[in-house]
């Protein structure tokens, strides 16, 4: 579960990259950028709850 | 016409940039001194040791290796979309011909051998206790010779990030003149990878039941560590505001100023809040909030008016103590100095509040999409590094080590030798 959250976090850099390339309008440029953000929370989200379902299987 | 000025930096800038960077070093003994304090009676030479090793791991790697992909002599670039992608550099290894180099390029060297220094050293805290010497000398190694030169050419060497504002008119490109991002960020991932990694010390989550408190020996070294820091981040602030914005000379004493109130007003408020919270103030939360408020000035502070780098320091401060507590009931980051919050979770927000507060249209944009990079790109990138290292070189010591100490376990002898060292009751 950690690895799959780390896997997607680049995903968010790659839509922040693309938003620059892709869009020259300042609104939309920013609305992806924001949105690569999330999806890089997204998968930080998940390492974390990796990581801790990871502990509680170690305390059992 | 001497060669400084030819490269922007006239000879009364370069000469502060060196006296400032003479005591950025005070950066890195206040760190060392805040990571032994944090961490247990019986570790404190280990983590002393540990810091002077790692210290001399990030200089040879970054000297030998990691200068050359970091400078701004050359460059791999792509071409993508009409725009110049530049995202390595392709300088001689073991610093060759840097004396005949231009002084800017001199200073500029000293001053990623002593930020790749202090980004080493944020892991190694949040590894107390129960890392070995040898995997944080390992470890420093990695982030000097490959990690740390990457972003820092991205940010100082003229690469992408740089170069986002005459690409893309985002602003002046991502600012970051005292390394919020390429030294506290990228120490942070380190050490939020490094506690995955490594895990919790024993006894910090028990099978049942709360986490067990596992407070630093050393209150006098941690908030002495504070003060001697805010020497070293005060020069780190100015020397970064001459050699990467070529800031005025004239404009250098308002960012020490600022480095000094994003300290002072996160102090206040974490103050406030550990009062309020507990009904008295904590010396070890306190010195995180005004660790905290020197790194949230990293990015902004040659750049922010004094009253938005006072009010980005007390958002800091008020968050500070809530996170450390978060992160460890909540999250279980057994995280001894606080490092994921104060360097990780502070560098951020100070990214993010220069863009906002520093002139420029676009600035937040730019600074969005350095975070994005730091996210995106360094956490898996140093999650993955460190894990493969690892296996080469395991992070933590056996459990025989972690109980009698790693003063014992590791160098054959204790910090204290004439003090009796309790046993841990954490393990009956």
């Amino acid at each position: 579960m950690k690895y799959a959250g780390l896997a997607v976090m680049p995903a968010g850099f790659f839509l922040a990259v693309a938003a620059l390339v892709l869009f020259a309008d300042p609104a939309r440029r920013g609305a992806f950028v924001v949105c690569g953000l999330l999806v890089e929370a997204l998968g930080l989200a998940v390492a974390v709850r990796g990581h801790m379902l990871d502990g509680r299987e170690a305390r059992r | 016409m001497n060669a400084s000025s030819a490269q922007g930096v006239p000879g009364l800038s370069a000469a502060l940039a060196l006296a400032f960077l003479l005591l950025a070093p005070l950066a890195v003994a206040g760190l060392a001194l805040l990571n032994a304090g944090l961490g247990r009676s019986r570790s404190a030479a280990q983590s002393l040791l540990g810091s002077l090793a790692i210290m001399s791991a990030s200089f040879i790697a970054f000297a030998g290796v990691g200068a050359c992909f970091a400078g701004a002599g050359g460059a791999v670039a792509f071409t993508l979309s009409g725009k110049s992608w530049n995202w390595i550099g392709t300088g001689p290894i073991l610093l060759m011909e840097l004396g005949k180099s231009p002084i800017e390029t001199q200073l500029s060297v000293l001053f990623e051998c002593l930020a790749v220094a202090l980004a080493g050293l944020i892991p190694w805290g949040a590894g107390a206790d129960r890392v070995r010497l040898a995997a944080g000398w390992a470890m420093a190694a990695l982030l000097g010779a490959f990690i740390f030169p990457l972003m820092a050419h991205w940010t100082w060497g003229g690469g992408w990030l740089a170069q986002l504002g005459a690409n893309f008119g985002l602003g002046a490109g991502f600012l970051d003149p005292g390394g919020g991002a390429t030294v506290h960020v990228l120490g942070g991932a380190c050490a939020l990878a490094m506690v995955w990694i490594a895990g919790a010390r024993r006894g910090k989550f028990p099978k049942e039941g709360l986490a067990t408190a596992m407070p630093g020996h050393n209150a006098a070294y941690v908030l002495v560590g504070c003060m001697v820091a805010l020497v070293g981040w005060s020069a780190f602030n100015c020397a970064g505001a001459l050699l990467w914005l070529h800031a005025e000379v004239g404009s250098i004493v308002v960012t020490a100023i600022n480095t000094l109130l994003a300290a002072a007003g996160a102090l206040g408020a974490t103050l406030v809040v550990t009062w309020v919270r507990f009904g008295k103030p904590d010396a070890s939360l306190c010195a995180n909030g005004w660790l905290g408020g020197l790194v949230t000035s990293c990015s902004g502070a040659a750049l922010m008016p004094p009253a938005a780098a006072l009010f980005t320091g007390i958002v800091m401060g008020i968050a500070t103590p809530l996170l450390v507590e978060f992160l460890e009931l909540a999250l279980s980051i057994d995280d001894p100095s606080g490092a994921v919050t104060v360097h990780l979770v502070g560098g951020l927000w100070g990214l993010f509040a220069a863009g906002v507060f520093a002139p420029g249209k676009g600035q937040v944009l730019a600074q969005f999409v350095g975070i994005a990079a730091l996210l995106g790109v360094f956490l898996p990138m140093v999650y993955l590094l460190l894990k493969l290292l690892d296996r080469l070189v395991p992070l933590r010591a056996d459990p025989d080590g972690e109980r009698i100490g790693m003063d014992l376990h590791e160098l054959g002898g204790g910090a204290y030798p004439e003090f009796v060292i309790h046993r841990d009751e954490s393990y009956r």
